[in-house]
């Protein structure tokens, strides 16, 4: 027999691996970081990693669909004169008109008023579409302070004042001008068809000392009637959480790395913040510490999808969610029934991330008129409304299986973890024991 | 995350009321720093003698007998006491003897501060509380500090109060949030100095007093603390006959000053300066970014 | 004329009693004595009254006014006016940073020298300065006018989009993407109309510089890349 050398395959580097290497060759061809919507693709330490215990001899269980199991939430009562009542503790996250069309924000207020909860408006002010059709609506105030006005101010149910995302926390926002039609530039008095830059920081306070004052004034504007809402980008959860609190916030909206973002710089969506599993045990730690935990309600958000990840964010500590890329799935976002024109975009269905070019098949983040025009609002918004039902009738199920008669009764103790990452980061013990790594730190 | 105020007399007269003007400047500032506050206040200097504040968990304990104990190792000194803290008064060549008996003989007692005349007290609680508990409005002096807390990333804690004395008749107070802290402690640790607490503040002052310790005076040391010290800050310092202010480049932080014939006064809002006399017709006005503001005893009148 | 004490009453009072007015109300007078450096003094006003304070004021003073003429009497803290809709607020004395702040409409008059920002991310707002302006003033402004008759510091207009600043002083540098602009005869007509608004006299559009946005940041391009 005759020697044959053996064949080595070429290898390729882990490092430099083609998704990477691609990467780079479009830096270098068209100068521009990516810019994309949506939040982090990697994968991360999430919800999925923890279980439910579940009840059988030493706990009992309630019986489905018969003993009550109450899923509503009261948000802003600390100091808000009109706290706002819920029948699901699952909210609609902030997303501006301009980053979606006119006819998915009214959709996301049909829908969400159909299930009995709110929606939030977003950078850029807010449409009369989606007051009418919203009965509960959260009026974001950001730095960049588009569509600002004391008006809108006072018909809002509660005001949300935007420190960060957890998309990108400690970053503003880039609109390419694409998007900037007549009426978004109108609302953001901006001229058409430029590039919109937002800012990182508020113009007139920095830090929670001025925070303090800002929150008085806006107060002092609306009556003391309306809850005042601060959402930060999970980073420094424990420290931001209690500095929330401390400049007199009554609700703090807590955002984990997995939230979206119309558009952003695609290295920043993956590289900065921390996961949503990781960001809730330090902001509930603070509002123990402070004696405020209950008294100000938390909401967490961040890749939210299901009503197990509802039911675990609240055993957690939280008092709410929020969802956003999950309700723009609901409506239609990223259907594989528009899959030929992703293809002609160069994607697929599901991975559909320029959000911000404004030529988004399914007609929801775009502000062209004949594409939005593909989105009724009116199916839409049924579509999102028993998405929301059945979320909330999963975190019941759960909820009932612990032996919980409200869903806000759920505990850290009726969990377990999956693998070392979440035990640490959830402080929840690795299923099977009793013990969690770094125990008492964080 | 806080409230500052600061007080420099020119106008002698007005020393015996040095105390409770601060203190009223404080207690306005409560708004903006809850968890704790803080004075530091420059007495008349007694040739020849020094004082250390030093404060106990367990006062009772520590200082009964303090002057007693002192005197038997050693070192004659009086010890004047006022609720958690109390100011020991000691030849001034024997100084670092005390701090030395002191670690011996009652190891539990932390050093607040130490000069020919300035005293340091601080604790957890509202301005109000801290300012009746150390009967600051009687005391009389040149010119103070004071600082009220929100704490941000460090601990709630009398050692984690303002102003930071980290070298003799020095002190500094900050309202901002510093980011290269970490890295600015490392260095310095590796200098020699030691640090009590994780806050960046303290840092900040440890900076001030390396930078001074190496010959620059106060206006030098604050003007490179622009270059090296990163994040953003208001910090007003004092020493033995010198007051400073000095903003970040990018002075976000607030900052409002007044001037008269009689004194120089600091607050975090203008709300701070309304019961100082003359107010109304004194110079207001903000410190300017990145701009280093210093008044000296000898320079001043 | 209602005069509220705010070294007795709460500031609630007053800013409830502000609220509270309605089409043709016979308050539209107000007086408010002793502020000492109070926050959020007449902020939310949405009705044409005029309110005189009479002493200086903290942050956010006149916050988001609408349609009312507010004068202070003294000097304010950061962010007076900010987010005018419209209406006239005067500031006698100096004005702290952020003056103007989003200010969609309305005119600000400082009489003295306004801080840092003044005009930060303004979008419609006339502003008139009497004294000088702080550094990073306009930053971002899309809309409106700036007009200084001291100095501008340091980075006048940095990032400005459509905001039209006039500076009768020096200004010490210009922020990125804000340069000098040829004075033509609508920003000598439009200066002098907002001069005679702020009732300014003695003064003449010629005396000013216009600055305006180079427009290099619009879209982006990686070569402006230091500008950003």
């Amino acid at each position: 027999m005759s020697y044959h050398n053996p064949y080595t395959p070429p290898r390729k580097s882990a490092t430099f691996d083609d998704y990477t290497l691609a990467e780079i060759r479009r830096a270098a061809a068209t100068g521009i970081y990516d810019i994309r919507g949506a939040g982090t693709k990697r994968k991360v330490p999430h919800f999925d990693d923890l279980l439910f215990l579940g009840a059988s001899i030493s706990r009992y269980p309630l019986e489905g669909y018969r003993e009550k199991c109450d899923t509503s939430v009261v948000l802003g009562t600390r100091f808000a004169k009109k706290p706002i009542q819920l029948k699901t503790p699952i909210t609609i996250a902030g997303m501006s008109f301009g980053a979606l069309s006119g006819n998915a924000k009214e959709a996301l207020g049909r829908g969400a008023t159909i299930a009995g909860t709110s929606t939030t408006t977003g950078d850029g002010g807010m449409t009369d579409e989606e007051r009418g059709h919203s009965q509960t609506l959260v009026y974001q105030y950001l730095p960049s302070r588009y569509g600002m006005n004391p008006k809108d101010l006072r018909r809002a149910d509660a005001i949300e004042i935007v420190v960060g995302q957890g998309a990108k926390p400690g970053g503003g926002g880039m609109l390419l001008g694409q998007k900037i039609s007549d009426r978004v530039a109108e609302m953001r008095t901006l001229p058409k068809g430029i590039d919109q830059r937002s800012a990182c920081r508020h113009p007139d306070w920095t830090g929670p000392d001025d925070l303090e004052i800002k929150i008085m004034e806006l107060r002092e504007i609306t009556d003391w009637e309306k809850p005042i809402y601060v959402k930060v980008g999970g980073a420094r959860p424990y420290y931001d959480t209690a500095l929330a609190v401390k400049s007199g916030a009554d609700v703090v909206v807590l955002d984990g790395m997995q939230g979206g973002t119309a558009a952003t710089q695609d290295v920043f969506i993956e590289n900065v913040g921390m996961p949503t599993l990781a960001c809730i045990r330090p902001a509930v730690q603070a509002l123990q510490d402070l004696r405020m935990h209950r008294q100000v309600q938390l909401i967490v958000s961040g890749g939210i999808r299901s009503g197990a990840d509802v039911a675990k964010a609240l055993a957690l500590g939280a008092d709410a969610v929020a969802i956003g890329t999950a309700a723009l799935v609901a409506l239609g976002d990223n259907d594989p029934h528009w899959e030929k024109e992703y293809q002609a975009l160069g994607t697929t269905a599901g991975a559909y991330d320029d959000w911000h070019e404004g030529r988004d098949p399914a007609g929801i983040t775009t502000q062209d008129p004949e594409l939005s025009k593909r989105l009724d609002p009116v199916t839409a918004g049924r579509r999102l409304a028993n998405y929301l039902k059945v979320m909330t009738l999963e975190a019941q199920t759960i909820a009932r299986a612990c032996g919980k008669n409200h869903l806000h009764n759920l505990e850290p103790e009726d969990l377990c973890a999956l693998t070392m990452e979440a035990a640490a980061m959830a402080q929840i013990p690795l299923a099977g024991t009793n013990w969690y790594p770094g125990k008492g730190n964080f | 995350m806080c409230g500052i105020v600061g007080l420099f007399l020119k106008d002698r007269s007005l020393e015996p009321q040095l105390g409770a003007l601060l203190s009223e400047m404080l207690i306005t500032m409560t708004d903006r720093g809850p968890d704790s506050a803080g004075i530091a206040i420059y007495g008349s200097p007694e040739s020849g003698r020094a004082k250390v504040t030093i404060q106990s968990a367990s006062p009772k304990a520590d200082f009964d007998g303090l002057d007693r104990d002192l005197g038997k190792a050693g070192v004659p000194a009086t010890v004047k006491v006022k609720s958690t803290h109390a100011v020991i008064e000691v030849d001034s060549l024997r100084l670092d003897d005390v701090r030395l008996v002191l670690s011996e003989i009652r190891p539990n007692v932390r050093v607040m501060g130490s000069g020919d005349s300035i005293e340091i007290y601080k604790e957890t609680g509202l301005p109000k509380d801290v300012v009746s508990r150390f009967d600051v409005r009687a005391m009389s002096g040149s010119h103070g500090i004071g600082h009220t807390r929100m704490a941000t990333e460090s601990a709630v804690t009398t050692l984690g109060a303002h102003p930071f004395s980290t070298g003799a008749d020095q002190c500094l107070v900050h309202n901002g949030s510093l980011s290269n802290h970490n890295n600015l402690r490392r260095v310095l640790v590796r200098e020699g100095m030691s640090f009590e607490t994780q806050n960046d503040s303290e840092v900040a002052a440890a900076y001030l007093t390396s930078k001074m310790a190496d010959g620059n005076d106060l206006g030098e040391a604050l003007k490179s603390a622009l270059d090296d010290l990163d994040g953003f800050f208001t910090f007003v310092v004092g020493t033995k006959s010198g007051f400073g202010v000095v903003r970040d480049p990018i002075a976000c932080k607030p900052a409002v000053m007044a001037e008269t014939d009689q004194y120089v006064a600091f607050g975090s809002e203008y709300r701070a300066l309304v019961n100082l006399p003359g107010i109304e017709n004194a110079r207001v006005w903000e410190p300017e970014p990145a701009t280093v503001y210093f008044w000296e005893h000898d320079k001043a009148a | 004329m209602p005069v509220f004490d705010l070294s007795t009453m709460p500031l609630r009072e007053l800013n409830s009693a502000l609220h509270a007015l309605t089409a043709g109300s016979n308050d539209t007078e107000f007086k408010v004595i002793n502020p000492r450096g109070s926050h959020a003094v007449a902020v939310g006003v949405d009705a044409p009254v005029s309110v005189q304070i009479k002493g200086s004021v903290g942050y956010y003073c006149a916050g988001m006014n609408d349609g009312g003429a507010i004068t202070v009497h003294g000097s304010a803290g950061p962010g007076v006016a900010e987010n005018m809709m419209s209406g006239t607020v005067i500031i006698e004395g100096d004005a702290s940073q952020y003056a103007g702040a989003t200010g969609r409409g309305g005119l600000l008059v400082i009489k003295g020298n306004a801080a840092s920002r003044c005009g930060i991310s303004m979008k419609g707002i006339d502003i008139v300065v009497h004294g000088s302006i702080g550094h990073m003033s306009a930053f971002m402004g899309q809309s409106g006018h700036l007009v200084v008759l001291g100095d501008a510091g340091d980075a006048l207009g940095d990032s400005l989009y459509e905001a039209k600043l006039f500076v009768r002083g020096t200004v010490k540098s210009l922020g990125s993407d804000c340069i000098e602009k040829e004075m033509r005869a609508e920003h000598l007509a439009k200066l002098s109309e907002i001069l005679q608004r702020a009732g300014i006299t003695g003064v003449r559009p010629e005396e000013f510089k216009r600055y305006g946005s180079a427009r290099k940041l619009y879209n982006f391009n990686i070569d402006n890349a230091e500008a950003y």
